[in-house]
């Protein structure tokens, strides 16, 4: 069963349009990530979904339910905002009774979800408190708290970790993953971070300039992406893509037109009398992994992750192979798609 | 050399501040006290001698019917013109607020009222609703309603509360579109998540919101009602008919300069300066406790 279906949602502002047409099908209790750079129209898409958004054109339904013309509050959601949106005049605990509250639920059973949602999140000894005497992770988990009272059918968040430090951000994305299993409810989350992207999600939207370039899990979208710019987006560091002209010693087929031609640098191996040659030009090492930026012969650089124990000199020359026939990657020059 | 630039930049300060110091001293240090001495004497009505009376200007104040009317008519006043003013302007800012882009012209346009002066404003609207030659009067007339404000009282009341609150909307407005373009956007939209139609939106996140700025501008209009509206009244009625419109402010100025009680009319003025006072005690206690949520 699915529990939001997008079918061509296209949105525009004035003549500018921004979303050129998402279709997708959500399924009950799973988390999806919409990943892109800046600007490419996340927000928009989420809020869209929420009803904050008109949408100029196609349907949205939730819960087998067509949405577009309902109001955000008919549409059975819950947002997380990026910079949480708590009321600052309520308490915690009337922050996450206020929907509650509107919908005329008895008191003893407001105050039971409250804190039955405050114990799950470690809010208990704060419930009194203003959100302003609260700490970002705190603030971060009363909006998760205000989502979840809800019960509602699908939760929305638009970067929720954001303006949060590294490492409570990694923290965070566990709590967030875990208790989204518990609950079971579809989640749609918005982020530009593809760590948290590749992390969180069982499946993921990578959106480029209002398009979804691919739908799929983190690993068909890693094994297999199906456009240039899906290869360089997922993965890091980002994937090697260059001209077929580039690898002279590689096998391509020459039917095609011209190529680019993708290899990460975790699938390349030194190999003796590999077909690719290249310069080293510096090296880093990070302990597990040694990162070497090395120089083709055309001047191209390429990018190469090799073990941790691997004796690398600047200024040698590597022999390079791909590791096995899947490490490579070819895309149409110019429609970017994979072939 | 170095003891002489040194006694000057010791006097200097002085010297900057002495313009500030002497307008204050000069137009209201020494008037309010002049005004306090005044508040216990009384001026023999043939000329000469004026004798000290104690309180008794304040006691044949507070039994004076003319005089306990007059504050209830400036209570009034004030409560019409500043709830009037407040919510007109928190109209307007809502919509303002909704369409802020294009706002600007009409931002300029709500503005230039409070660039008016008092008596301007007031011989406006005496021209708008003048009973003989007045535009107002007479589309009031094509509707069969006889407009007549120097022989009606409530409506000569209802014409300066016009005037009054026309000239400080604009005030109002400005600060309540400052106040709704800080309340984050996102506020709003989680609130609509959350299931607040419009009118709830309103009243559970917006005002409470705003009421910094909405508690701030209540004393700063009620002020400006007890106050300076003085040009107004003047302009429109001067405090008639009958006394319909004669607010404290305007019958200190007609008991003393035209009636002439000096020691009277120094008394209600010593007792206009202690409810300032009063209003600017309570507006520091708020200031300084800043935010109330
Ligand atoms: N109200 C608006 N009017 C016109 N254009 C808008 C409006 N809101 C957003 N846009 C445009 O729509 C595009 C997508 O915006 P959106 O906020 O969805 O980006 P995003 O992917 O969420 O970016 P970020 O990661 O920076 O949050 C942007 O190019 C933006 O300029
Ligand atoms: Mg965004």
């Amino acid at each position: 069963m699915s529990t939001v279906t997008l079918r061509d949602v296209k949105k525009a502002y004035g003549d500018t349009p921004v979303i050129h047409g998402v279709s997708m099908e959500i399924q009950t209790g799973e988390f999806i990530v919409v990943v892109g750079p800046s600007g490419c129209g996340k927000s928009t898409l989420l809020r869209m979904v929420a009803g904050l958004e008109e949408i100029s054109d196609g349907e949205i339904h939730i819960a087998e339910k067509l949405v577009n013309n309902l109001e955000p509050r008919d549409r059975d959601i819950a947002m997380v905002f990026q910079n949480y949106a708590l009321y600052p005049h309520m308490s915690v605990f009337d922050n996450m009774a206020y929907g509650l509250k509107l919908r005329k639920l008895p008191k003893d059973e407001i105050r039971a979800k409250v804190e039955e949602a405050a114990d799950l999140l470690q809010l208990r000894p704060y419930l009194e408190r203003r959100p302003r005497q609260l700490s970002g992770g705190q603030r971060q988990r009363v909006a998760m708290g205000r989502a979840i009272v809800r019960e509602p059918s699908v939760f929305l968040f638009d970067e929720p970790l954001s303006n949060l430090d590294a490492k409570l951000r990694v923290q965070m994305r566990v709590e967030i993953r875990k208790l989204q299993r518990r609950l079971g409810t579809t989640s749609l989350y918005v982020t530009h971070d593809q760590v948290e992207a590749m992390t969180m999600a069982d499946r993921l939207i990578v959106m480029n300039a209002g398009v979804a370039e691919q739908i799929g899990s983190p690993i068909d979208l890693y094994e297999h992406p199906e456009t240039v710019f899906v290869a360089g987006f997922i993965g890091s560091p980002a994937m090697n893509l260059l001209d077929a002209a580039a690898f002279p010693g590689l096998s391509l087929p020459t039917d095609r037109g011209p190529l680019t031609v993708g290899i990460r640098p975790e699938h390349l191996v030194v190999a003796d009398g590999g077909p690719i040659g290249a310069t080293v030009d510096l090296v880093e090492p990070l302990g597990a992994d040694t990162i070497v930026h090395a120089q083709l012969p055309t001047g191209d650089a390429l990018l190469i992750r090799l073990p941790g124990n691997a004796k690398v000199t600047q200024g040698t020359t590597l022999s390079l192979a791909p590791k096995d026939e899947a490490a490579v990657h070819l895309f149409d020059k110019d429609t970017g798609r994979r072939i | 050399m170095e003891k002489r630039v040194y006694f000057r930049a010791r006097l200097f300060p002085y010297l900057l501040v002495a313009p500030q110091i002497i307008v204050t001293l000069v137009f209201f240090i020494w008037p309010a006290a002049q005004a306090l001495k005044l508040s216990v004497m009384r001026e023999n009505p043939f000329g000469g001698n004026t004798r000290f009376v104690g309180m008794q200007n304040f006691e044949r104040l507070f039994n004076d019917p003319i005089y306990l009317d007059s504050f209830q008519t400036t209570i009034l006043f004030s409560v019409a013109t500043t709830f009037s003013g407040l919510i007109i302007a928190l109209l307007l800012a809502l919509a303002a607020d909704r369409i802020i882009k294009g706002a600007t012209g009409y931002r300029t346009f709500l503005i230039w009222p409070y660039a008016v002066a008092p008596a301007v404003a007031g011989a406006l609207w005496v021209f708008l609703f003048d009973p003989t030659i007045g535009i107002i009067t007479y589309a009031m007339a094509l509707f069969g309603y006889d407009w007549n404000h120097k022989l009606n009282g409530n409506e000569a009341m209802t014409l300066v509360v016009i005037a009054a609150t026309w000239k400080q909307i604009s005030y109002n407005f400005l600060f309540f579109v400052a106040g709704l373009q800080a309340i984050p956007r996102s506020l709003l939209e989680a609130a609509a998540i959350d299931g607040a139609g419009p009118l709830r939106r309103f009243w559970t996140v917006t005002f409470p919101l705003l009421s910094p700025t909405t508690f701030f501008l209540l004393v700063v209009n009620v002020v400006y009602a007890f106050f300076d509206t003085f040009g107004i009244i003047d302009a429109v009625t001067k405090g008639g008919p009958a006394g319909a419109t004669n607010i404290l402010v305007y019958k200190v100025y007609s008991d003393g300069f035209v009636g002439l009680d000096l020691g009277g009319s120094a008394a209600q003025s010593v007792i206009l300066m202690a409810i300032v006072i009063g209003l600017t005690v309570v507006q520091f206690r708020f200031i300084e406790r800043k935010v109330s949520y």
